[in-house]
């Protein structure tokens, strides 16, 4: 076991992870953030997609080890209370959850393409969120509502800064 | 009074009859004239704010105190008996609880065997092994350690090779048995006399369902109650596998499934991952784990299965005379197949038809529903050879198809449609997608090596759903509304719908209502499955609805002192002569009475047969030089009754419409036919579409009550959008190039095949 100090939602974690463990599997297990979902863990689906210093990636890629000193952002980090995020809230609006599993990875997907690209276009929508397999919508919804969170967004400012 | 009466069902294609204990009346048909405060009404999912942020809880997400995690060894081997198991060193590892396998386990009826670890293994991924450790590491290095004596027996994976002569014979009755028939006229002298007709084989590839998540279970036994939260689409199904598995009384099972990600019918029941957490649960007194990995799940948790089709087709006239079909599908071990030849025996008005179709046994992963099991592969072959037939005749395919819709009857039992505006959902399809902007032979696409056409295909699925289901109304002294229901919401929107529909007859305000389901402890319900869950509980939630607020207004007129002809209740008041008094208010002053409304669903009538149909039109571009096809709009028409939430019932045709597009164009699950390995076991070699392969969609519903079929008119849509998907693509791709491709998915080897046979291209 390796010990590691991990930032995790602004909160200092301190834990014993295993050599080969996934950041995903600290997450869900030691650190009670079941949020981010295991659905593939081969980095296909994007269901654990959480930031790594503001960078997205897919938990299950991330070596628990590896992230000792940095900060991690979590699905579970968004709302404040029953306040959701502009992302959450137009992922509500829109009806672009169905059964809800692929929505975590997509919501915090979506948060790292507004925060590079505030404005992004449809192509980059699609180039940005490809990486997130839903099975449930068809997808279009889920297009809308990134449309509809970037436009409150640009609207008011990033308001999660 | 009490009483039994009878009530005719369909399901996956099957109609049965049955026997429903009722007492009182039913609802005459809701009101459909545009004032229902909440039915019609697109809504938000009354639970997507715990899905957005994180805080739904899935079955993969219990860690509960002091869990053991359960895996399973899965045979290496497509067929080979398990002589000797040594698990020695497995269990000497530090932190291993216990192995079950076929040696040590107990019998365990489990969907036609008597045991879930079988003497014979029958495909790669079947169940050896099972051990419980402290953590899921420890599971997984164990299995690592169990030594498995095999002796390897000949296998066959393949349908094709299956049906052959050398193939190994893998029941004492072979290979091939028959699963269903249907003839009616004459079809040999048809085809005779037909002034055109084809001949062709169809072939379906194998689909994997991919729910986002896996099958799983967690297991709890107390000493008392065995309870179970399992990721289904059936808690009372669960409940009956295992207390047949594990002769346990329903009254010590309890089954919960709150959150659930998604299904597609393949967690229509127990699943030996249930049995092994219960079996461990039950003799370690902890909570068990058994979830799914990604590859499990593509090897051993059902699929829909490959199929061969062969067709006949004969017309005369300008009209459809005659349809021979033949289907074999590939069950894998399966018990049973979906049976693709429904949509030819029911969907047309044609005289002369004549169906066949066999279960064909291999060494492959059992087949298990999969969203109109049967009809989505059937619909792709009748539907693409419909299109031949219309081009060999002359005839436009849309008129051809019109000319044998109409029809007011179901031509198997005589029943007449208790609805059907099929031609109806050909007009708004047509008109939407521009029909008269087709033409034979397809037009130029947007550069000069690509081709466009349209192309569009039609459905009939069952979905009235049916009894029994229960729901109760419990009005708190606060006048805040629990809403109990036999069923669970796999992601379809379920919770939504029923709380509108209890908001909508009790008068209460949506927000009031907080919707109690997936838990077996609860009235039951049917299965989430065969487009029924709306139509069977939805009336049962309208009439304890119904039932509650004939009390509350009872209550009221005591309290207020007011006749209780002059009450009503509206959005969460009781209204008297303008006067609005908050229930809350009304009820605090007969403070802790709870009002309990019950409800249940009435039998079908037996004398009408409730269906669902709808259209699809498709507009593609094809690249001739690489086979790409591009699809950039689909339409999809519907007549599924009454729309009860616009924006929930537009997202299931639109997920539905991309399920369909992934059969068409890019998912198959390859499998190696000298070892029997999956070969795309996982999301990277299975290809489910990505936001990128996603065209327009336009959703139209006709949006009628179905008055005869239950009292809210409403019917299932689950599976009416991916049935014809396929097809229509398919009937688009000929229409741009000329090339037939009989194959699903059309991949871009079979699409330059398709048009290298046509001349297309060498």
């Amino acid at each position: 076991m390796t010990r590691i100090t991990v930032t995790v939602n602004g909160a200092r974690e301190e834990t014993a992870v295993e050599a080969h463990e996934s950041l995903l599997t600290t997450l869900r297990e030691r650190l009670g953030l079941p949020g981010s979902k295991n659905a593939c863990e081969q980095g296909e689906c994007g269901s654990c997609s959480v930031l790594l210093d503001d960078v997205l990636v897919c938990a299950c890629l991330v070596l628990a080890a590896s992230v000792d000193g940095r900060e991690v952002r979590t699905v579970e980090s968004l709302a404040d209370g029953s306040a959701l995020d502009p992302v959450q809230r137009a992922f509500v609006e829109t009806g672009a959850v169905q059964c809800g599993f692929c929505t975590p990875g997509l919501v915090v997907a979506t948060h790292a393409l507004l925060r590079e690209n505030p404005e992004p276009s449809l192509a980059e929508i699609r180039e940005a969120l490809s990486g997130n397999l839903c099975r449930c919508t068809g997808y279009g919804q889920i297009v809308e509502a990134v449309q509809r969170a970037a436009k409150t967004m640009y609207l008011h400012g990033l308001d999660d800064e | 009074m009490t009483r039994i009466l009878k009530s005719i069902e369909e399901f996956e294609g099957e109609v049965s009859e049955s026997l429903v204990i009722v007492d009182g009346h039913d609802l005459p048909p809701a009101r459909h004239d545009g004032g229902s405060p909440e039915i019609g009404r697109s809504r938000r999912r009354i639970d997507a704010t715990q899905r957005v942020t994180g805080r739904a809880r899935y079955t993969q997400d219990l860690y509960l105190a002091g869990m053991l995690h359960a895996r399973i060894l899965r045979s290496p081997h497509a067929r080979a008996r398990v002589r000797r198991i040594d698990t020695k060193r497995a269990e000497a590892l530090p932190g291993v609880r216990g192995v079950l396998h076929r040696f040590n386990t107990p019998k365990t009826p489990f969907r036609g065997d008597d045991v879930i670890f079988r003497e014979e293994v029958r495909f790669v991924g079947e169940e050896v092994c099972a051990v419980a450790a402290d953590d899921e590491d420890t599971a997984r290095e164990a299995l690592a350690l169990i030594e498995v004596d095999y002796e390897r027996l000949p296998h066959v994976v393949d349908l094709e090779e299956a049906l052959g002569d050398v193939a190994p014979q893998l029941e004492s009755d072979g290979n091939v048995s028959e699963s269903g028939s249907h003839k009616r006229g004459d079809t040999k002298r048809a085809l005779k006399e037909a002034d055109v007709a084809v001949d062709v084989t169809y072939r379906t590839s194998t689909q994997l369902h991919n729910a986002l998540e896996t099958h799983g279970a967690v297991a709890l036994y107390d000493g008392e109650m065995l309870t179970v939260w399992e990721s289904t689409q059936h808690v009372f199904g669960v409940r009956t596998g295992l207390k047949n598995a594990l002769k346990l009384p329903y009254s010590r099972i309890r089954v919960i499934c709150d959150y659930m990600g998604g299904g597609f019918g393949a967690k229509n029941g127990v699943g030996k991952y249930t049995i092994v957490a219960s079996l461990f649960a039950m003799r370690f007194g902890k909570a068990v784990r058994c979830v799914l990995t990604r590859d499990e799940e593509n090897l051993a948790a059902g699929n829909r299965s490959a199929t061969l089709q062969q067709l006949r087709l004969g017309a005369k006239g300008g009209r459809i005379t005659a349809i021979e079909h033949t289907s074999w599908s590939n069950s894998g071990q399966g018990k049973w197949i979906a049976n693709p030849t429904g949509p030819t025996n029911t969907l047309y008005e044609v005289a002369n038809v004549n169906t066949r179709s066999y279960k064909v046994v291999t060494n492959a992963g059992s087949l298990s529903a999969f969203r109109a099991p049967g009809y989505v592969e059937g619909a792709f072959a009748l539907e693409s050879a419909i299109d031949e037939l219309a081009e060999a005749a002359g005839v436009d395919p849309l008129t051809l198809r019109r000319r044998h819709a109409g029809a007011g009857k179901d031509p198997i039992t005589g029943n007449r449609y208790s609805d059907k505006h099929l031609l109806e959902c050909y007009r708004i399809g047509a008109k939407e997608i521009g029909w008269d902007r087709r033409r034979a032979g397809g037009t130029r696409g947007s550069a000069p090596h690509r081709r466009r056409g349209i192309g569009m295909a039609s459905q009939i699925w069952g979905g009235g759903g049916g009894p029994p289901a229960y729901a109760t109304v419990h009005v708190d002294p606060d006048g805040s509304v629990v809403l109990t229901a036999g069923t669970q919401d796999i992601g379809t929107g379920t919770r939504t719908v029923l709380a509108q529909i209890c908001a909508d007859e009790l008068g209460v305000e949506l927000d009031d209502v907080r919707v109690q389901i997936g838990d077996s402890a609860g009235p039951f319900g049917p299965m989430s499955a065969g487009s029924m869950t709306l139509a069977s509980v939805g009336p049962a939630v309208r009439l304890a609805a119904h039932d509650a607020r004939e009390q509350l207004l009872g209550a009221a007129a005591g309290v207020l002192e007011t006749p209780k002809a002059e009450l009503r209740l509206e959005a969460g008041a009781i209204v008297s002569k303008g006067a609005r008094t908050p229930l809350g208010e009304v009820l605090g002053k007969v403070d802790n009475n709870t009002v309990i409304g019950k409800g249940i669903r009435f039998p079908n009538a037996d004398d009408l047969a409730q269906k669902t149909f709808s259209a699809q039109f498709a507009e593609v571009e094809v690249d001739v030089r690489t086979g790409e096809i591009f699809v950039e709009r689909i339409v999809a028409a519907l007549d599924v009754g009454r729309i009860v939430n616009p924006l929930t019932a537009a997202s299931q045709v639109e997920g539905g419409v991309i399920q369909g597009i992934g059969f068409a164009l890019s998912e198959e699950r390859i499998v190696d036919r000298a070892l029997g390995r999956v070969m795309s076991g996982n999301l990277e070699g299975y290809k489910v579409p990505t936001v990128k392969d996603v065209p327009t969609i336009v959703v139209k519903f006709v949006d009628r009550p179905d008055r005869r079929a239950n009292n809210l008119g409403a019917k299932g849509l689950g599976e009416p959008p991916i049935i014809p998907t396929a097809a229509a693509i398919a009937n688009a791709v000929a229409n741009a190039t000329g090339a037939r491709v009989r194959h699903s998915p059309l991949t871009r080897a079979r699409v330059l095949e398709a048009l290298a046979l046509a001349g297309i291209r060498d």
